[in-house]
């Protein structure tokens, strides 16, 4: 697997995946962790505590702020598995690391058919490294 | 990653704890990004001003208390709130409080209190070829396009790191194979429009290849002969705005373009448009929401800030007074200074013009009624103040926002 470790961290959780990416400035409300965006398809949808699969990022640099804002309310994913890398994402989670001292463990996966089976699964365990990723699914 | 002997001392601390954190936070986005390299950098602009939650301070404040001090010459995005007539702000005084100390805390680490978009007009001009970390989307395109310095589309906390480690992750625009034009737009029938005209034009075109060209650098061809710098200005912001615009040439005008086999770095690639008066015009009519002669409860010029050079378009324009509506224009302090020193401020309030600094009204609360259309000569204001404030927009030249004022509807020449 070509998964790449954009920041650290292990978690598990029920997996929700985004069937476009979400502008995370002004689509998502880290006040209650749901999707604010009237034009994306799971407008309404709750992320809190979810194992997050987006594609790639979307939309202006000050999603990094609502997104460690959201980690440090505890209303952020529990984890973002990408397709693509996104520095965006990568940032806010890695300030709410080094501020909060919670992981937000962030991750690009590269081939998009191990993104699509992983994105199937219920539940998964997500353990992202500095060498290497590991994906289990969860019981 | 390879690190310079100065880079990994910094990393283990012996420049100062800030340093070491933002240096470890600019090589985590470094690998993020695929790049395998450090650069040093000239200048930084941050856009850390606007208040996003308690994680906006909590960032600031965590350098400022390790005693972290900018490496480079820095300048401020604009903030929440005007600093110098601070009873311009109606919003939620607990925001603007918290928007404040967030503008100070950014001071505190050696930040210039500049709290501009266009620290590129008076302030901070960087030098062609320069490696930058600039945040702010018409900055940004403004430095690469119409100065030909360097920098990627850097936000959020990544500018203020860049800044306290003075380095910048090496790749996309920092290098100059990434910065050939790989779409032409070709204007017709353009050349000769006057210098009112050339602001709509320019505000057009830059919406249009924000949203068909996405992140191609584009070559425009066939832009008026009186294109201003400002012009380039609006251009890039209204990209910026309509999509994630980076960098353009404007053959012909912009430094890295004096042909367009220069900007294309002599591939042949293909027309994304060509456009005549007849698009321009449908583009800048899809902007507004109102149609022409609705009732204007305000007008909003400078998106980006107002440069001293539209500000002397504008006087002859004050004639037009008295005005139906009230007129906002934002600008930079270091602009407002100018404009006390040499009279005009007092002019413009004569004439009941509004002078905002520091912020802007389509990101905070300001203009008081909201409750009719507002007018603006920005592409970038037409583009997302309907959605920040819920209101209705025109979008007409300065001289025809000028002249709708006077009427309070929206009129044109």
């Amino acid at each position: 697997m070509s998964a790449r470790s954009l920041v650290h961290g292990r978690v598990a959780g029920p997996v929700f995946r985004l069937d476009d990416p979400l502008s995370i400035w002004g689509g998502f409300d880290s006040s209650n962790g749901r999707v604010i965006d009237r034009f994306h398809p799971q407008h309404g949808a709750c992320l809190s505590g979810a194992i997050l699969f987006m594609e790639r990022g979307r939309g202006s640099s000050s999603g990094a702020s609502v997104l460690a804002e959201a980690i440090r309310l505890g209303t952020a994913p529990a984890a973002i598995i990408l397709l693509e890398d996104d520095a965006i994402i990568a940032t806010g989670a890695l300030v709410a690391q080094m501020l909060y001292s919670i992981d937000c463990p962030v991750a690009a996966i590269g081939d998009r058919t191990e993104w699509l089976r992983l994105s199937a699964l219920p539940r998964i365990d997500i353990d992202a490294g500095p060498v290497a990723v590991r994906i289990i699914e969860a019981a | 990653m390879e690190l310079t002997e100065t880079e990994r001392e910094m990393l283990q601390g012996q420049h100062g704890p800030a340093a070491a954190d933002a240096l470890g936070l600019v090589v985590r986005f470094a690998e993020a990004v695929g790049a395998t390299r450090l650069l040093p950098c000239a200048s930084a602009h941050v856009d850390g001003c606007l208040y996003h939650g308690q994680a906006s301070l909590d960032f600031v404040e965590r350098f400022e208390v390790l005693g972290g001090r900018v490496k480079v010459p820095t300048t401020l995005n604009v903030g929440s709130v005007d600093l110098i007539h601070p009873e311009l702000f109606i919003g939620d005084p607990a925001l603007g409080a918290a928007g404040k100390r967030l503008m100070e805390a950014h001071v505190e680490l050696g930040c210039t209190p500049s709290f501009t978009c266009a620290p590129y007009q008076t302030l901070l001009r960087p030098r062609f070829g320069e490696q930058l970390a600039w945040a702010e989307s018409n900055a940004i395109v403004f430095a690469n396009s119409v100065i030909g310095a360097r920098t990627n589309r850097y936000g959020d906390f990544i500018d203020l790191a860049c800044a306290l480690a003075g380095r910048v992750p090496d790749y996309g625009l920092h290098r100059s194979a990434n910065r050939r034009a790989g779409v032409t737009v070709e204007l017709a029938g353009c050349a000769d429009a006057g210098p009112d005209q050339a602001g709509g034009i320019a505000v057009a075109v830059g919406l249009f290849i924000g949203k068909h060209c996405g992140d191609t650098i584009a070559a425009i061809t066939g832009l008026p002969a009186c294109t201003s710098e400002d012009d380039l200005k609006a251009l890039g912001a209204a990209a910026a705005s309509s999509g994630s615009v980076a960098m353009f040439h404007a053959v012909g005008l912009t430094p890295e373009a004096p042909d367009l086999d220069t900007a294309t770095g002599g591939r042949q690639v293909p027309v994304a448009a060509r456009l005549g008066p007849a698009e321009i015009a449908d583009i800048l009519a899809r902007l507004g929401t109102v149609p022409d002669g609705a009732p204007l409860t305000a007008v909003a010029l400078g998106t980006p800030h107002f440069s001293l050079a539209e500000f002397g378009r504008l006087m002859p324009l004050l004639d037009l007074a008295p005005f139906a509506v009230p007129v906002y224009i934002n600008t930079g302090r270091h602009e407002w200074e100018r404009l006390l020193a040499d009279g005009r401020a007092a002019a413009l309030e004569a004439a009941g013009v509004t002078v905002v600094v520091d912020t802007c009204t389509y990101v905070t609360s300001i203009i008081r009624d909201l409750s009719g259309a507002v007018m603006t000569n920005s592409g970038k204001w037409a583009y997302y103040a309907p959605g920040n404030l819920d209101v209705d927009v025109a979008f007409g030249t300065l001289a025809d926002t000028m002249r709708s004022a006077r009427a309070g509807r929206v009129v044109r020449a």
